[in-house]
């Protein structure tokens, strides 16, 4: 949004509606909108709504719900970036959430983590460059009784080690390429 | 909806029981081991035996051994099967026919059981979290009938005040205070909210009520919401809790079908509904002022009480908020009275509290103990000890607003005044058992790197102290430091626990300071000598 601040705001806005035009995915978002009355304080759950059909959150989106929602940019940039579960980039085509919570810490979840970095070649919170695999961290997904636990693309898996994370990636990584 | 037909849809759900339940554990701990491929193979072995009419198969929140999961539960001949695969799932139909199956038996008499008492989690594992009917056999919104029928507000509030039921989200505030001065407060909307925002890292509590027995924190929210006046609920929980939205979702639907939320509840003048609010991933929205901001839709940032939400809330209406487990000890307290629950507990920490047990212990998962408990009992007897006979060192309560308690005091008794003598805290539940593989500089340095990222930035203290902390205390864990930077931790240790603005900030300094209290060998044997600098003034000489 920092780069778009050069552009005046009603062009900005224009643009922005000119690309949801024809997307039925915004058709969704603004039935959505419409359950919750364009009640300012449904803001969040908007959001979700929206990041659950396009994935993540770009500029044009997060100006697509400003103006229907009649809010100001800054206060719906202020609460997409506030809020840790939203995200501004695209992730890949797979994620990896690896629990950091403290009985995954303390049965070595921070070994997996590095394990699965060194492989992937990417950091906690980047995606690889070929947007196969996103690596993520969670604070603690409540899995504890199962420590240490990891989200391959949605599933809890129990019990992880740093083998068979990896191995995980791996087949990930190999596959189709 | 009124009595007869609350009791109608319990004889019909009684008279459709089965010589034989086997009751499969479907909460997230053994989901993700994949308990649902169990119960399909289970009810496809049932079907193809032809025992459809001797076997229900049902689906049950958590069973407590989240360690030995998927885990199935068989009635009446109460046994327990860990680690049930999908493959070896139909072998459990022998134990029907009379044979017994060549499954890995749980041990039903260890004190993992044994020394658990169940109010919360009373239906857990018992009833199934989907069919509203399920829970109604178990005698549920009979509390809440009861309340809008024979009682009048003021005897609900009286009758919560009297059982010594306090705040289960960690602080201990009387809840029948809160709720009394809720409806003393003016006003023509008033809110209940439920949070459900359980952000401690190693907290699984809440977690597990809500998708094991999400209508009794419904009912407990109706009893609250006849007690204080309001008419609209919210339910803040976490979005990485999709199991529980999910059954959450279900409840409510199926609660406003049978006309038990909505309008004119059991033909009272009663209104209630109830929204879910998901939470986008902010530890700090935990703390109640920060959670009425998000659930107005606003970045979770805490602001100064007073007012108090019981005052000014939601829209600046009079707000009652309570914790999860609160919630679901209302409908026993009303349904058994509050003597009952007031004989349980020590003398100021009356009834029972959930702990989800993890860490370096061999039985981790979900218990349920009489407050006065000794965390020996909880550790040594429930949990089993450390894994390989490892020697325990600490355990961990309250998360990163708690501390470590060390292996020599574990004979404390368990409530909210003995465990902040000890500079820890009985927070939410979460209890981590570490070993001697621990090092405890290290755990500190994790929940400060925790509270450094989920500070939300409003107060100076909070937002520069714990990013200040946390570079101190990793210079301390490589080496680097000497003891001038630890005075220099303690010293900012008391300044952030004094001066930041909400509950995050005041404790964050909480596991370095109990850390520093118990384990303050382990910082000072990382320092290294002072350097001396030259003086520059040299003495004079001749």
């Amino acid at each position: 949004m920092i780069a778009t601040l050069g552009v005046p705001k009603r062009k900005r806005v224009r643009e922005a509606l000119a690309h949801a035009s024809g997307d039925k995915r915004f058709k969704i978002l603004e039935a959505h909108m419409k359950k919750y009355q364009h009640r300012h304080d449904a803001l969040i759950e908007i959001l979700h709504k929206a990041q659950e059909l396009f994935g993540y959150l770009e500029d044009d989106l997060l100006l697509f719900v400003a103006h229907r929602l009649r809010l100001p940019p800054s206060r719906v940039y202020g609460v997409a970036t506030f809020y840790h579960f939203f995200r501004l980039k695209p992730k890949g085509e797979h994620t990896c959430v690896v629990c950091m919570g403290t009985a995954c810490y303390v049965k070595g979840a921070d070994k997996i983590l590095a394990a699965i970095e060194r492989f992937a070649g990417v950091r906690a919170g980047e995606t690889t460059p070929d947007g196969r695999v996103s690596v993520l961290t969670a604070r603690c997904i409540g899995a504890c009784g199962i420590a240490p636990a990891v989200v391959y693309d949605g599933n809890v898996a129990p019990h992880q080690t740093p083998d068979s994370a990896v191995a995980t990636i791996q087949t990930w990584m190999s596959h189709g390429s | 909806m009124d009595l007869n037909q609350l009791l109608a849809i319990k004889e019909k759900e009684l008279a459709s029981r089965k010589p034989y339940t086997l009751r499969v554990c479907t909460a997230a701990g053994c989901l993700s081991a994949g308990s649902d491929q169990v119960k399909k193979q289970l009810e496809r072995a049932v079907a193809e035996a032809g025992l459809s009419e001797q076997v229900e198969v049902r689906c049950v929140g958590c069973l407590r051994l989240c360690c030995q999961g998927p885990l199935v539960h068989v009635d009446p001949v109460n046994e327990l099967y860990q680690k049930v695969g999908p493959e070896t799932a139909p072998a459990l139909l022998e134990r029907v026919r009379g044979g017994a199956p060549p499954l890995e038996k749980g041990d039903l008499q260890h004190p993992f059981f044994t020394r658990q008492f169940s109010i919360v989690l009373a239906n857990s594992g018992v009833v199934d979290p989907e069919r509203i009917e399920s829970y109604i056999a178990a005698d549920g919104y009979r509390a809440l009938h009861d309340a809008v029928i024979e009682m009048e507000p003021r005897e609900v509030i009286q009758a919560v005040m009297a059982s010594g039921l306090r705040g289960r989200g960690g602080a201990g505030f009387p809840t029948g205070l809160k709720w009394s001065t809720v409806a003393k407060s003016g006003g023509a909307r008033k809110y209940v909210v439920c949070n459900a925002d359980e952000g401690d890292p190693g907290a699984f509590m809440d977690r597990s009520v809500l998708e094991s027995d999400p209508h009794s924190v419904l009912e407990g929210m109706a009893i609250a919401a006849y007690a204080v006046g309001a008419e609209q609920g919210f339910i803040y929980v976490r979005a990485e809790y999709p199991l529980a939205i999910r059954r959450l979702r279900m409840a409510i639907e199926q609660a406003r079908r049978l006309g038990i939320l909505g309008s004119g509840i059991f033909g009272s003048p009663l209104n209630f509904n109830v929204e879910l609010r998901i939470g986008a991933g902010a530890f700090v929205c935990g703390e109640e002022t920060a959670l009425m901001a998000s659930i107005e839709g606003r970045r979770g940032t805490p602001r100064p009480r007073p007012p108090f939400p019981a005052e000014s809330g939601l829209w600046g209406c009079p707000t009652l908020i309570n914790n999860v487990e609160t919630f679901a000890n209302v409908p026993a307290i009303l349904r058994n009275g509050a003597e009952w629950f007031a004989s349980i507990g020590t003398e100021k920490s009356k009834g029972t509290k959930v702990f989800a047990l993890a860490g370096r212990v061999k039985n981790t998962g979900l218990i349920e103990v009489p407050m006065g408990t000794t965390l020996r009992t909880i550790v040594e007897e429930m949990g089993g000890g450390a894994p390989g006979g490892a020697r325990i060192k600490a355990v961990q309560t309250g998360g990163p607003s708690g501390g470590c308690v060390p292996a020599e005091l574990m004979d404390v008794e368990v409530d909210y005044e003995s465990l902040t003598r000890l500079g820890s805290i009985m927070g939410s539940g979460g209890m981590i058992v570490m070993d001697e593989t621990t090092d405890m500089v290290d755990v500190a340095r994790f929940f400060m790197e925790f509270c450094k990222d989920e500070s939300c930035g409003k107060c100076i203290p909070c937002r520069a102290g714990t990013v200040q902390m946390y570079g101190l205390l990793t210079k301390i864990l490589e080496g680097r430091a000497t003891a001038r930077d630890l005075a220099t931790l303690e010293e900012l240790c008391d300044m952030v626990k004094h001066t930041s603005l909400c509950g995050l900030g005041q404790t964050a300094p909480n596991p370095v300071l109990s850390t520093l209290r118990f384990f303050r060998h382990e910082y000072e044997r990382r320092l290294r000598p002072e350097r001396h600098v030259a003086s520059a003034v040299q003495p004079v000489t001749g």
